[in-house]
């Protein structure tokens, strides 16, 4: 192995932080220079996670880790610096990358109030760290000091940056994740506890040696797999616990939002696959059946709540409780066709509803407003070519054959027709059952925003106001994103291909 | 009987000439150059640490074995004189300024104190033990008092001084009902006498009674009630000092006591530790949700704090020895992480104070604007004791979460999360105000250049264990004080 494919992980994610840095000691206004420096920093990332990529070995041995690096960090506790990729962190990391680098671009010209282009860019790319950290680390400490890191950026993102009741929404989202974090470290103590290094004989934290060791009684196995369960569900967010997501999504700035969106809900569900089923499997087996049910109760809750939205950030918000209750209904299956919809349905959904929170952002900074009826109607005579892409965004997102949104929910209610074995198939088919009369909710409330807000005849007032179109920076942070939505509907293999040997070895633990 | 090891008391013998010299000089100094006692007390402290470097590694036991300088002891007295440096750093400008009159004698006290401290560290012996404490607590009355003109440094000094006389004799009974179960005053010796005791109720009473004197000094609740008050009126350097280093000292002989002297007893008090532990982190936190005055939050929030640090005591009910070792150095490491965020913070406060010197929370708002610097440092430290990562504070909760999942007590872990989330609460909202509130007063603070260092120093320690936490785990096992 060379160097580089060693050190590749750790460069991709901390060339962002380093980048942070470099800006902190940019004075404040030489704007240029820490506009340049945001860019090249995300787009080196992006430049090495499309390396990574390139000298991935694919097919079969997309199960096993590359790019490893393991070395010792905090030998106190047996904590190592392990990281590495495999067929499932792969799409996140690169989707992290992707997503922060268009970000970057956006904000080139979009810079939400109070202008700090200093602040906003480093606290993005330190939020990149966090992110990208999180999907390749192999280590619980190091994956939970990664999680964690992304906290701080994303409140000060939301309280200042924000709209509405900015901090109220920052610190709800803040309390609410760490409620659940601390619960997940308890949890990964007591499975340190527990353990013992194949190596050296103590305890350990790491992944790859934490599988198949035995943790106890099954009693207390539930209780670690219920603090697992908290963080991952908070972050996810699942149905009870989604309450601060509509608060974040709503009030944030729209980077904010196409990152919380995009990213930070997928380091939950992320979280049960590496992590939560791997480690805990007949846990995870005796819990599915509940996860599924909440996940079905997301699909339709969030639906109806959609319905009943008049603004249209926190109609999309509302969308996401629900794209990631099909998720998580996909990943309680236990099975291979459930899981490889769930990675799908988790770049799938990180892809359009990135878009989506663009498209709002966009429209908000021109009709100042983002009740659904001060828009429209006409936005397709006021704005034809927004018009146009929020009605191909909104037609992916209710899952139209063809489009990037489609693929996840088929598969995911699919695979909940024929669970693992073991589980209630009559319960599960219910649940699809359930989640097909959500699609179809879905499809309702996509297309009757498109009508108030995209058809109809808009006022003269409105038309008089001659309100910029897409712009060039725009379409170029928009543009990978819509051929992604496109491409990975027409040839989902794209993402299978690199999942689905690894998610072989993970459900085979089902079977 | 040896001769006395004089090298082993050297950096003691070195303050103290310290403090004898402030006292003398005082006497010949104009007004005008009062703040030169500063500068002696700050030669006497750094060359304290001086000759603590030449101890480093060695292993002595001299007075009988009253006082024993090894690994713990030497990392105890390290601790103390850092924290004096910047609690002199912090000192200079605010006496100069407010409280002007006897300069000499603030220096003589602090030091005074902080020799108590050093003393504590190495004392292996009950009668060793009560005389530092009260080395380290008689001269913090007197500062504490020592705004002479202000009716509330008056009422901190008074409400410090009973409390803490009170409790005091609570304790000294306690260690005389000890000596006369097992004749000696020798901690090992006391060890070896009650090892084969069982659950003897007077040696229980004993034990509690001790900790009831100690719980006086960490503040923790029920013994509580005068730290808000005196933290508030006392001058600000001197709230940062006994929620800092005197807090630690009590923590210092807590520990030497529980793990050496009390070790066979752990079914007796770790129970009481637990109830101690959960009181005195949720009454600090909910209690310090309602402050609006900057200095009666931290008092609060270090009484919470000091509730984390109880919990590993709680956790080593009948243990093994694996599981007393991990109590024993979450503990340590909680005492250390926290003992400079929490001066940190202080050290801020004192900055603001120059301008505002009302201390309300309010006058936080807008802070990075007229003081960026001041305030970012601020959020580091409030991150810290937050104890989110990558900081510093992060690594102390850690290893007490890692200690109460080992030692089988996931509820107190449990508690503790839910108290972190309140903490983090107030924390951050004192955070965001300095970030996102307009300021009302938009002129320029002005940091004087210790205060700046002392910071500095601060935010240093605070950042680097978060990114490189081996830097203080290398210290415990090397804390030779329990035998693990």
């Amino acid at each position: 192995m060379s160097g580089f494919d060693t050190w590749a992980l750790s460069l991709g994610v901390f060339i962002p932080v380093v980048g942070a840095l470099i800006i902190t000691v940019i004075p404040k206004a030489q704007e240029a220079a820490i506009r340049a420096t945001a860019v090249v920093a995300s787009g080196l990332a992006l430049v090495l996670s499309i390396v990574v990529v390139a000298r991935f070995h694919f097919g079969e041995s997309t199960r096993v880790f590359q790019f490893v690096v393991n070395k010792s960090w905090i030998d106190t506790i047996g904590a190592r610096y392990h990281l590495g990729t495999d067929g499932i962190s792969l799409p996140m990391f690169v989707l992290t990358t992707l997503l922060v680098f268009l970000c970057v671009i956006y904000s080139l010209k979009t810079m939400p109030n109070p202008r700090n282009p200093k602040g906003f860019f480093a606290l993005i790319l330190l939020l990149e760290t966090g992110m990208a950290g999180t999907f390749v680390a192999l280590d619980l400490v190091l994956f939970f000091i990664f999680w964690e890191l992304v906290l701080v950026p994303m409140y000060f993102l939301i309280a200042i940056w924000g709209s509405e009741r900015k901090e109220y929404s920052a610190i709800k989202f803040f309390l609410y994740t760490l409620f659940g974090s601390v619960f997940m470290l308890l949890a990964f103590l007591a499975m340190y506890f527990r353990s013992v290094d194949p190596v050296t004989g103590g305890h350990t934290f790491d992944m790859v040696a934490l599988q198949g060791q035995n943790f106890g009684s099954t009693a207390y196995v539930n209780l670690i797999f219920a603090g697992l369960f908290l963080g991952f569900a908070i972050k996810v967010p699942m149905w009870p616990f989604h309450t601060w997501l509509p608060d974040a999504h709503g009030d944030a700035p729209t980077v904010g939002s196409v990152l919380l969106a995009g990213i930070l809900l997928k380091m939950g569900t992320y979280g049960f696959i590496r992590i939560a089923l791997p480690l805990l499997p007949e846990a995870a087996h005796d819990w599915a059946p509940y996860i599924g049910g909440l996940a079905v109760i997301a699909i339709l809750y969030g639906a109806l709540c959609c319905l009943a939205q008049k603004d249209i950030k926190r109609l999309i918000a509302f969308s996401s409780v629900g794209h990631m209750g099909f998720i998580m209904l996909g990943i309680s299956t236990l099975t291979q066709t459930g899981i490889n919809a769930a990675i799908f349905g988790m770049v799938a959904h990180g892809v359009i509803t990135g878009m989506l929170f663009f498209l709002a952002g966009s429209i908000y900074e021109r009709f100042h407003t983002r009740q659904i009826d001060d828009i429209g109607p006409g936005l397709m005579q006021i704005l034809p070519y927004m018009g146009g892409i929020l009605a191909f965004a909104a037609i992916a997102s209710l899952g139209l054959p063809g489009l990037a949104g489609f693929w996840g929910e088929v598969f995911a209610l699919l695979a909940a027709f024929n669970p693992a074995a073991g589980l209630n198939t009559g319960l599960f088919r219910a649940y699809a059952i359930l989640g097909g009369v959500g699609t179809i909710l879905t499809a309702g409330y996509f297309l009757w925003l498109l009508q108030r807000l995209n058809l109809g005849k808009a006022s003269e007032a409105k038309l008089g106001e001659h309100l910029d179109d897409v712009r060039p920076v725009e379409l170029a942070a928009w543009a990978p994103l819509l051929v992604g939505i496109l491409a990975l509907g027409i040839y989902p293999a794209v993402i299978l291909d690199v999942t689905n040997s690894a998610v072989n070895g993970l459900t085979r633990l089902f079977t | 009987m040896n001769a006395i090891d004089l090298h082993a008391s050297l950096p003691e013998i070195v303050l103290t000439s310290a403090i004898m010299l402030v006292l003398f000089v005082d006497l010949f100094l104009p007004d005008r150059l009062k703040a030169w006692n500063g500068l002696i007390a700050m030669a006497g402290v750094l060359g304290s640490i001086v000759a603590l470097i030449t101890l480093v590694g060695e292993r002595r036991s001299t007075f009988g074995g009253m006082f024993v300088l090894d690994g713990y002891a030497l990392l105890f007295k390290f601790l103390f004189m850092s924290i004096a440096v910047i609690v002199i750093l912090i000192s200079v400008n605010y006496l100069d300024e407010t409280v002007r009159s006897s300069q000499g004698e603030f220096y003589f006290l602090l030091l005074t104190s902080f020799l108590g401290m050093m003393l504590m560290a190495s004392a292996r012996d009950l009668l060793m033990l009560f005389v530092s404490l009260e080395l380290v607590s008689a001269p913090g009355f007197l500062v504490a008092g020592f705004r002479k003109k202000d009716a509330r440094s008056n009422e901190a000094a008074v409400k410090f001084f009973l409390f803490g006389v009170l409790s005091t004799a609570v304790m000294l009974f306690g260690m005389s009902l000890i000596y006369g179960i097992t004749r000696s005053t020798n901690l090992v010796e006391i060890a070896g006498a009650l090892k084969n005791t069982g659950h003897d109720s007077l040696v229980a009473a004993s034990i509690l009674l001790i900790i009831a004197g100690f719980g006086f000094k960490v503040s923790a609740v029920p013994f509580h009630f005068w730290a808000p008050d005196t933290y508030e009126g006392s001058p600000i350097p001197v709230a940062a000092f006994l929620s800092v280093a005197s807090k630690a000292a009590g923590f210092a002989g807590l520990l030497s006591l529980m793990f050496v002297g009390f070790i066979h007893q752990t079914e007796v008090w770790a129970p009481g530790f637990a109830i101690m532990s959960v009181l005195t982190m949720t009454i600090g936190n909910v209690v310090a949700l309602q402050q609006t005055n900057i200095v009666r939050l931290l008092a609060y929030s270090s009484i919470a704090q000091a509730g984390y640090m109880l919990l590993p005591f709680a956790v080593v009910s009948g243990a093994g020895p694996s599981v007393l070792r991990d109590a024993f150095s979450a503990a340590l490491i909680y005492i250390l992480i926290y003992s400079f965020m929490n001066v940190g913070a202080f050290a801020v406060v004192i900055a603001v104070s120059r301008k505002q010197p009302s201390n309300l929370i309010s006058d936080y708002d807008g802070l990075v604007q007229r003081e960026p610097g001041l305030a970012i440092a601020m959020v580091f430290f409030l991150v810290s004791l937050a104890g989110i990562p990558p900081m510093a504070g992060f690594w102390a909760k850690f290893f007490v979460f890692s200690s109460a999942i080992h030692g089988d007590a996931a509820w107190l872990g449990a508690v503790m999360v839910v108290n972190s989330i309140i903490g983090a609460y107030y924390y951050l909202t004192v955070a965001s105000r300095m970030i996102l509130r307009p300021a009302e007063d938009t002129s320029r603070i002005g940091v004087p250049y210790p205060i700046v260092v002392a910071i500095a120093l601060a935010v240093i320690v605070v950042v680097a264990v978060g990114l490189y936490p081996n830097f203080f785990a290398h210290f415990t096992p090397r804390s030779t004080l329990i035998a693990g």
